[in-house]
């Protein structure tokens, strides 16, 4: 069992989304605006 | 020596109005979030859509107001991705498969310096047949084990991210190691280097 602790290098691939989903989400976040009124939520994609 | 801001502040930056905090989080945590990801469903392309929807719910429930501080955020990010997952794989109706592509080769070579292939070889297969094993443990169990060796997390962590007790965590990872015992004397499976 020590083994397998000790003796076995990580298989899963380590992998980072791309630059270009990164910069999708930053530009999302900031024309997203959420407002709420009367009880409602309204959000508002601000391109 | 650089001074990092915790995740706690810098959520509270970011539901201020701080976008760059938003960025900082990201960064932060893309490469874990993406590889667990990566690491169920076995699709690069799949994992980034994954993780851009993680990040869109992220982003709405802290613009909504909705997230409570009551768990660390890493763990809240992986619950959602992990909910994601599962979407995903009933949407594909399939579950995740070991299997040569582009992305990823069951027998692919490990960076490593050594300069001695036959043990490279024998690492790769052991390493191979270490992952079958692995694949035939029950779900909650491979689910630990696999946050635990692989990813590295504590269990405090995988206790958060899986939405168990600690005692839980650690009782499916002592059943999956007596599991894997149990299926390596059964097929009477050597796995050493030596």
């Amino acid at each position: 069992m020590e083994q397998l602790y000790t003796k076995t290098s990580p298989q899963c691939k380590l992998v980072t989304a791309s630059e270009e989903t990164v910069r999708f989400l930053l530009d999302y976040s900031k024309s997203l605006s959420i407002v709420e009124a009367d009880g409602m939520t309204i959000e508002n994609n601000l391109n | 020596m650089e001074l990092q801001i915790d995740d706690s502040a810098l959520v509270q930056d970011y539901i201020s109005g701080d976008e760059r905090a938003l960025e900082t989080l990201i960064h932060r945590h893309n490469q874990r979030i993406t590889s667990f990801i990566y690491s169920k469903v076995m699709d690069r392309d799949a994992a980034e859509d994954i993780f851009q929807d993680t990040f869109i719910k992220v982003i709405k429930t802290l613009k909504k107001g909705n997230y409570s501080e009551e768990g660390k955020f890493l763990p809240w990010v992986m619950r959602i991705a992990h909910n994601l997952i599962i979407d995903y794989f009933r949407k594909n109706k399939r579950m995740p498969k070991f299997e040569g592509g582009e992305d990823f080769n069951i027998f692919s070579v490990i960076g490593d310096d050594r300069p001695n292939i036959e043990r490279q070889l024998i690492k790769d297969q052991i390493d191979s047949d270490l992952n079958l094993l692995i694949d035939e443990l029950p779900d909650d169990q491979r689910e630990v084990l696999i946050m635990r060796i692989y990813k590295d997390m504590s269990f405090k962590e995988i206790s958060e991210s899986t939405g168990v007790s600690i005692n839980t965590a650690l009782g499916r990872m002592r059943y999956a190691l007596i599991n894997l015992r149990k299926i390596i004397q059964k097929n009477n499976i050597v796995l050493t280097n030596y």
